[in-house]
This record gives structure tokens, C-alpha cells and sequence, in this order.
């Protein structure tokens, strides 16, 4: 808990709201269960054994100890496989948002940079990015190529980009005209220098940010399509994929589509809690 | 005025355009469409026989400006696996898909300009915390999910509602509040910081020295001017929802569009799939066009 008391009758934003503080925590716990989840799995998260299937989790009437959260339909440790399925969905959050972020940063700081027919160009290249159908294409893209991470995170990157060449657009924009930029320029810094040392570093806050948001959108997406069989490849364990592939059962015993589902909601709030944290102790009001 | 409409008219074209040349890209990614399509027990000599079949025997540039030339005047060209047109399967799905989406955006308009109003009005208040929690939770809520959910609440443990099918009106009510979810977070938030900035106006100041009800304040002076970025995004989410609306399709089997594409590309018929992104996209190019109309007509200072 923290000692420090509000003086104003205001809301508690940034370090000093409870929100942000349990978003960190989640997201710190996703990135341990992520890092170390060969280390703490209790079981083998890929063994199969057709004896003990759908073995019921801790809360219910006649749990087996040793698995906590029950077994699937192949008798495979839920537990393990949750913790296996947040190496992967953190795994595929942060690499699709290095992909996007590359390519947005790039464009929307071109275009707020130079402005003119650059920016021309990057506000088509915006407005025709969001008029694409995203999961309609990703599914298209992995369908008729095939499922493979490395493909899942490629397209995923190459559809995400638009909310970060926005706002690396709007604030490029304003930082292009303030007085250490223009006195970089009088120092006889190249284009390069300016932008690398002087535009981003003062972009950077709204760009963390945005990232933030990004991972959290990317799980998502990730799950959504490998709920519909054309994301991460089985075996592994996909939250998205746990639920399709328990869909079947979910009737009889919910608790199959309940565990992954509240992991990946509590996974996305954590991370958008944090985002929006971040935003506040930043002072980067500006909203997307 | 004018000038403007002929503006954004050229930049949607462009973007149209645009869409269709990817579109047309990522059909053929995979490389040989005619062994897709002939499938896995194919001979040569039935590859060599699809492929004549279907014109993939010309060059690329040759399909591609024949797709274009068919596309614009309404041809899509026909399905490999219905052989029947696609524009005809498209237009016989796209009552299902334009239902479930206004069923989503009339449920999210319902949900978050109230709140909107209610958070605003008692900005910093537990209630408005309230608020932005539920924006907050609607926002991580995987949509496929809360849709396996409440099939499980409403449709098995209390009945109430059919699961699955596009028989009647009840058979929308589910997909279409799993649809509404993802709008409200934006919607409301939108809202809020409207009602915020229209409360803190010189304006309102003048309405409440009038004398005038505070209802009459809210709902005349203050929500008018609110509205105009809501009505906006709204048409936006409208575009938004069609084309996410294939998850929910999917898990509900309501037989729309989305469901269309997602039953092609597990067939491979890329005349379909194609198709849908195209439609889709020219839908939400539409959509923004209307959205940027309505912010005019709404807003008299941006009909300069």
C-alpha cells in the first residue's frame, strides 16, 4: 500500500493510483510466469494421458492435488499449460510491437518531420491501413500460407502499426517546431542527427505508451485467431487455442473456457491499467 | 464545402484502389493458386486443367487488370466452391452482417452515451470511476470469449436465449451485446471528455445565469454539442464492427459475410475472399465519408 496521502480532493493518477500499481503487478507476474515457464511448470505441459482428462480444478468437489487447475481433454496439466500459453502470448505482444512499432514510428515520424507531400503520403498510407479489415486479412494471410509464429507475428506487425504512426505523427508535429530542434538545425546537425537525438527522445514518453496499448491489443488479436484455428499451431497451448479446443466441454464443465479466459482478460486489463498509468505519470494526455 | 466533399471523394477512390491491389496480393501469396484449388490428390494434367479453367494460365498484370475491370462494374467474379457469382453469395450474407452490426452500435449507443452523460456530469466521483472501470473491462474483454459466456448463461443454464442460428430477432440479442462491448470503452470515453469540455463552456455559464432547468442545460445545450464527435465515431465503429464481426459470426454460426469469409479461406476460394476485404473496406471508406459528413452538418464551423 502507499503511505503517500492525496492533498487534493482530485483523482489519484499515475504512481499515485492503485490502478497502475496493479497493472505493473500483473504484467511483472505475466513476464516471470513468461521468462522462467520451463522452470516453474509442475508438469509437462505437452504430455498426454488419457486417464485422467478433464480432471476438475481446486474449487471444485473431488480435485486431484497434484493439478491444480485440472487437466484438458487430453489430460494435459492446465496449470502448466496456462503458464506455457503466457510465454507465448507475451512472446507474441512484444515481438508484434516491435514489428509495428518499427514501421509506424518510422512513418508517422516522417510525416510529422517533413510534413508536406511526405505527410500526404503517410495519412494515405494511415487511412488505407484502417480501412482494412484486420483479423479478416490476418486470417486470410495465415490460411493460405499456413500457421507458423514467425508468420503470425510478421503479419500482425504489418496490420498494427497505425495507432503508433499516429501519435509518432501528431507529436513529431509539434516537437518539429520547438526552440532546441531549430537550434540543433543552426548547429549544423544533419537530418539524421536531429531526428535520432533531438525528435525522438522527446517523442519517446507518448511512444512507450502506445506500446503499452499495443501488446495488450496483439494478445488479443493472437488469441482471437488462434481461437479460430488459424493462429499459434497445436500443440502448443495458445490461450485462444485452449478455448477453441475446450469449446466442446464448455457445457458441461464451463471451468475449460473460464481459466484461459480470465487469464487473458486479466492479462489485457493489467496491461492497459498500466498503459494508461504510464500515460498519466507521463503527463501524455493526448488520447488516440 | 464542396471542394471538400470532392476532396475526401478523391481520397477514398485512392484508397479503394488502393485496397484492391492488396487485396488482389494476398490471394496470391501462396504461390500456385491452381494446385490449392485442385487439392492434395490432384494429377498434373488436373493442376494443367484448373489452371486453364480459371485463367491462371495468363499473366499476373492480365488477371489483375481483369479483376479491376470486372470489380468495378460490380462483377467480383465467380466462387470456386459455390459456382455461383460472388457478388450474388455477398449480397445474400450482407443482410445478416449489417443486422448483427446495427444491432451492436444502436446496443453500444444506448449503453455509453448515458453513462457518458452520468460520468461527466459527476466527474470524480465514484460513480465516474465506475464508469471508467467498465470502459476499462470492455476494452480486455476478448470478444470470442464473452460470447462462449454468455451461451453458457443465457442459453443453457437459464434458457433464455437461442445459441446458435439466425431463425428470429432473439438469435441477435447475444451477438449483437458481445458486438456492442467492444464500441462502449470508446463511445463513452468519448462522451465523458465531450460533456466535460461542453460543461466548462462560456455557454452553458450563460444557460445556467438564464435560469434555465438543469435538465435543459444537460440534454439541449450541453449533449448537442457533445454529440457531434460521437455521432462521428460512431458511423467509424459502425465500419469497425463489420469487419470484426466475423469472430462473432463464427462462434455464434450466424451466417453472415464474416462467416463467408472465414468458411472460404479454410476452402481456399480466394474469388470470395478477396471479395470480402474489398466490400469491407469500401464499406468503412463509405462509413468515414458519412462520419466527416455528419461532423458538417452537425457543425456549422466546419462547414467553412
Amino acid at each position: 500500500m502507499s503511505t503517500a496521502v492525496a492533498v487534493n480532493a482530485g483523482p489519484r493518477r499515475g504512481w499515485k493510483s492503485a490502478g497502475t500499481w496493479i497493472g505493473a503487478v500483473i504484467v511483472g507476474l505475466a513476464l516471470f510466469c513468461a521468462i522462467f515457464a520451463p522452470l516453474i511448470v509442475p508438469h509437462d505441459p505437452f504430455t498426454q494421458d488419457l486417464n485422467r482428462r478433464l480432471l476438475v480444478p481446486f474449487w471444485m468437489e473431488g480435485h486431484n492435488p497434484d493439478f491444480i487447475l485440472g487437466t484438458d481433454q487430453l489430460g494435459r496439466d492446465y496449470l502448466s499449460r496456462l503458464i506455457w500459453g503466457c510465454r507465448i502470448s507475451m512472446l507474441i505482444g512484444v515481438t508484434v510491437t516491435i514489428v509495428s512499432g518499427v514501421i509506424g514510428i518510422t512513418i508517422g515520424v516522417l510525416g510529422g518531420f517533413f510534413g508536406g507531400r511526405i505527410d500526404d503520403a503517410v495519412l494515405f498510407a494511415i487511412t488505407t491501413r484502417l480501412s482494412i479489415p484486420v483479423v479478416l486479412v490476418a486470417l486470410a494471410v495465415v490460411g493460405l500460407l499456413g500457421t507458423s509464429m514467425t508468420l503470425l507475428v510478421l503479419t500482425l506487425g504489418l496490420l498494427l502499426w497505425d495507432r503508433f504512426a499516429v501519435v509518432a505523427r501528431s507529436t513529431s508535429m509539434q516537437v518539429r517546431n520547438l526552440d532546441f530542434v531549430a537550434a540543433a538545425w543552426c548547429a549544423g546537425c544533419s537530418r539524421f542527427r536531429v531526428l535520432s537525438r533531438e525528435v525522438l527522445p522527446n517523442i519517446a514518453s507518448h511512444l512507450v505508451v502506445v506500446a503499452t496499448l499495443e501488446v495488450a491489443l496483439a494478445i488479443l488479436l493472437e488469441a482471437t485467431l488462434s481461437f479460430l484455428g488459424l493462429g499459434v499451431p497445436p500443440p502448443l497451448p495458445s490461450w485462444g487455442l485452449m478455448i477453441a479446443e475446450a469449446k466442446d466441454y464448455m457445457f458441461f464443465s464451463p471451468w475449460v473456457i473460464v481459466i484461459p479466459g480470465v487469464a487473458l482478460f486479466v492479462l489485457v486489463l493489467g496491461i492497459n491499467l498500466l498503459g494508461d498509468g504510464l500515460r498519466d505519470a507521463f503527463g501524455t494526455r493526448s488520447r488516440t | 464545402m464542396f471542394r471538400f466533399l470532392v476532396r475526401r471523394l478523391i481520397v477514398a477512390l485512392l484508397v479503394a484502389a488502393t485496397v484492391m491491389t492488396l487485396a488482389f496480393i494476398l490471394t496470391r501469396l501462396s504461390g500456385d493458386l491452381a494446385i490449392s484449388i485442385a487439392g492434395p490428390n490432384a494429377t498434373a494434367a488436373d493442376i494443367e486443367a484448373v489452371r486453364k479453367a480459371y485463367g491462371l494460365d495468363r499473366p499476373v498484370l492480365e488477371q489483375f487488370l481483369d479483376w479491376v475491370g470486372r470489380a468495378v462494374t460490380g462483377d467480383l467474379g465467380n466462387s470456386y466452391f459455390f459456382q455461383t457469382r460472388v457478388s450474388t453469395l455477398i449480397a445474400e450474407r450482407m443482410p445478416v452482417t449489417l443486422t448483427l452490426g446495427l444491432t451492436g452500435l444502436s446496443l453500444a449507443l444506448l449503453i455509453s452515451i448515458p453513462m457518458g452523460i452520468l460520468a461527466a456530469v459527476r466527474e470524480n466521483t465514484n460513480f465516474d470511476r465506475a464508469v471508467q472501470m467498465v470502459a476499462l473491462i470492455g476494452q480486455a474483454m476478448p470478444s470470442f470469449w464473452l460470447g462462449l459466456l454468455l451461451m453458457i448463461v443465457f442459453g443453457l443454464s437459464l434458457g433464455w436465449l437461442p445459441i446458435s442460428g439466425t431463425g428470429s430477432w432473439e438469435h441477435f440479442v447475444m451477438p449483437g451485446i458481445v458486438l456492442a462491448f467492444s464500441a462502449v470503452p470508446a463511445l463513452t470515453r468519448l462522451t465523458r471528455a465531450g460533456m466535460i469540455q461542453a460543461m466548462a463552456s462560456d455557454y452553458i455559464r450563460t444557460a445556467r445565469a438564464k435560469g434555465l432547468s438543469r435538465a435543459s442545460i444537460l440534454l439541449k445545450h450541453a449533449l448537442r454539442n457533445a454529440a457531434i464527435p460521437v455521432v462521428a465515431i460512431a458511423a467509424v465503429q459502425l465500419g469497425f464492427m463489420l469487419g470484426g464481426s466475423i469472430v462473432i459470426e463464427q462462434v455464434f454460426a450466424l451466417h453472415g459475410v464474416g462467416f463467408l469469409a472465414w468458411e472460404s479461406i479454410a476452402k481456399n476460394d480466394f474469388p470470395v475472399v478477396q471479395a470480402v476485404v474489398l466490400v469491407l473496406a469500401v464499406i468503412y471508406v463509405a462509413l468515414t465519408m458519412v462520419s466527416d459528413l455528419l461532423n458538417a452538418v452537425l457543425d456549422p464551423r466546419l462547414r467553412a
